[in-house]
């Protein structure tokens, strides 16, 4: 036990930065999701194909070959951006494709006429989404939205192989100076299994929040 | 106030409405009927481009219906729809439903918006249920807060597509009320319906439809004494005789 005890702060570190990785990338997911999921439900065509397009490409290949492309060709085309910025924009893109899925099950769920009224009224085709059929859309979709929020946060680990010394990173270099891979690896799961309890906890809670009654 | 000229529209194979031509006059009442399935409800969303017509053109106080965009938005303002199945926005409160479109559309202040909402709210008798969901609400009710969220927006015309086909029996009658009373007010309405007595008392005029084509158009007691054709007189004998 004294070797988790002795690195407390390392494995501190570590969880932080996964923490701070899944929320910021969880955020952005959710941004992008967003607004591919509207593209794919609008009204023009080229919208419609773009954000088909980017749903196909982005969950087409894998988020770890995503991470690496980023991290080696941004700098070659002159961004320079930090490790832990290009991890949070890749994981939130490639979040965004599955987040974009789940938001469009939640718009398809919602009935026609509410956003037939609101047309009817006078709000254009993106009023009547962003503040009729959206916010009823998402939240018939909390609970695959949590489910993607988790996988989010077990994806983040990725970003070990890129170099960002989060949660999973932290505990590899805890081993190699302890060599004892049961504790510490055991120690990370719990953490990881922790968090994501957490998720559970809260799109629970939101679930029972934001029911609609009909 | 609404001109239809020579509308078309097909559903697939399937022609729904065949060289349509309508005009309403402001103030006036015009009672569609006809037969399920003759185009009645086509007809009405096309008034306002929820459908899309293959072909003809709807003019709006002379202004002639865009192709989607704003301006198409900017003219539905103006024109109030009712639907059979009320429709009303389910996370919003009723008072919310009635703001929505004011402030958001028409750029009214919250508190104006609010002030116009619980007037109309207690004109349509339902001045208590303001800060309900639409889902705790009766049948009649949502109605009703469906008529007013339209009026809201201060429409020149009001289109009502079977607003009572929903509704049980006895809350068919306090619909009917308000679309009657807003009648009197004289506004330009277009009602789709099977409610004969409605057609009878307060049409001004009444469009029978039948296979996606108008088969007549006359008065109430005209229509109803002495149909023209035996299509009309058909139909007339099958809901008249329950
Ligand atoms: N979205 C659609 N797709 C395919 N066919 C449609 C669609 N909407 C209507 N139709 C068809 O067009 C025809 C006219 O339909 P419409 O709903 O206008 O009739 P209606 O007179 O309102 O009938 P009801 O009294 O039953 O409401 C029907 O045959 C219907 O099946
Ligand atoms: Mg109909």
């Amino acid at each position: 036990m004294n070797v988790i005890t002795d690195h407390l702060s390392e494995f501190g570190h570590g969880l932080l930065l996964t923490a701070e990785l899944t929320l910021l990338s969880l955020a952005g997911a959710l941004v992008a999701g967003t607004v591919v999921a509207s593209m794919r439900v609008s009204p023009v065509r080229v919208l419609r194909a773009a954000g088909m397009a980017y749903v196909e490409v982005l969950q087409n290949v894998p988020l770890l070959v995503w991470l690496v492309l980023a991290v080696f060709g941004l700098p070659e085309i002159g961004l320079m951006t930090g490790l832990f910025t290009t991890s949070v924009v890749v994981i939130s893109l490639y979040q965004g494709a599955y987040t974009a899925e789940a938001v469009r099950s939640g718009i398809n769920a919602v009935p026609a006429g509410q956003g037939e009224a609101a047309r009817a009224l006078g709000l254009t085709f993106t009023q009547s989404l962003r503040l009729v059929v959206l916010p009823q859309g998402l939240r018939t979709v909390v609970q695959p939205l949590g489910n993607i929020a988790i996988m989010t946060l077990m994806n983040t680990a990725m970003a070990a192989a890129v170099g960002v010394v989060e949660l999973t990173a932290a505990a590899n270099r805890v081993n190699l100076a302890e060599a004892t891979p049961i504790w510490i690896f055991v120690t990370a799961g719990l953490a990881y299994m922790a968090l994501s309890g957490l998720f559970g906890l809260v799109t629970g809670a939101l679930e029972r929040k934001w029911a609609i009654l009909r | 106030m609404i001109e239809v000229r020579g509308l078309h529209k097909r559903f697939g194979g399937h022609t729904a409405l065949r060289d349509v031509d309508l005009d309403v006059a402001r103030g006036e009442v015009v009672v569609v009927i006809g037969p399920s399935g003759s185009g009645k409800s086509t007809l009405c969303r096309c008034l306002n481009r929820l459908e899309t017509p293959d072909a003809g053109t709807v003019r709006i106080d002379g202004e002639e219906l865009p192709e989607e965009g704003r301006a198409l938005a900017r003219l539905r303002a103006d024109v109030g729809m009712v639907f059979q199945s009320f429709n009303l926005f389910q996370h919003k409160t009723v008072l919310q439903n009635l703001t929505l479109a004011p402030t958001r559309v028409r750029g009214l202040p919250r508190d104006e918006a609010e002030r116009d909402a619980r007037e109309l709210l207690g004109r349509v008798g339902i001045g208590t249920q303001a800060d309900k969901l639409p889902a705790q609400l009766s049948g009649g009710q949502q109605q009703r807060a469906a008529i007013a969220r339209a009026l809201a927006m201060r429409p020149k015309a009001m289109l009502f597509d079977e607003p009572t086909s929903a509704l049980d029996p006895e809350m068919v009658g306090e619909v009917l009320d308000v679309m009657t009373d807003l009648a009197r007010d004289g506004m330009t309405m277009v009602v789709v319906t099977h409610e004969m007595g409605f057609a009878r008392q307060v049409a001004d005029r009444v469009v029978f439809m039948a296979d996606g084509e108008v088969v007549e158009t006359g008065t109430p007691s005209a229509f109803f004494d002495s149909p023209a054709t035996d299509r009309a007189r058909d139909f007339l004998a099958k809901v008249l005789s329950h």
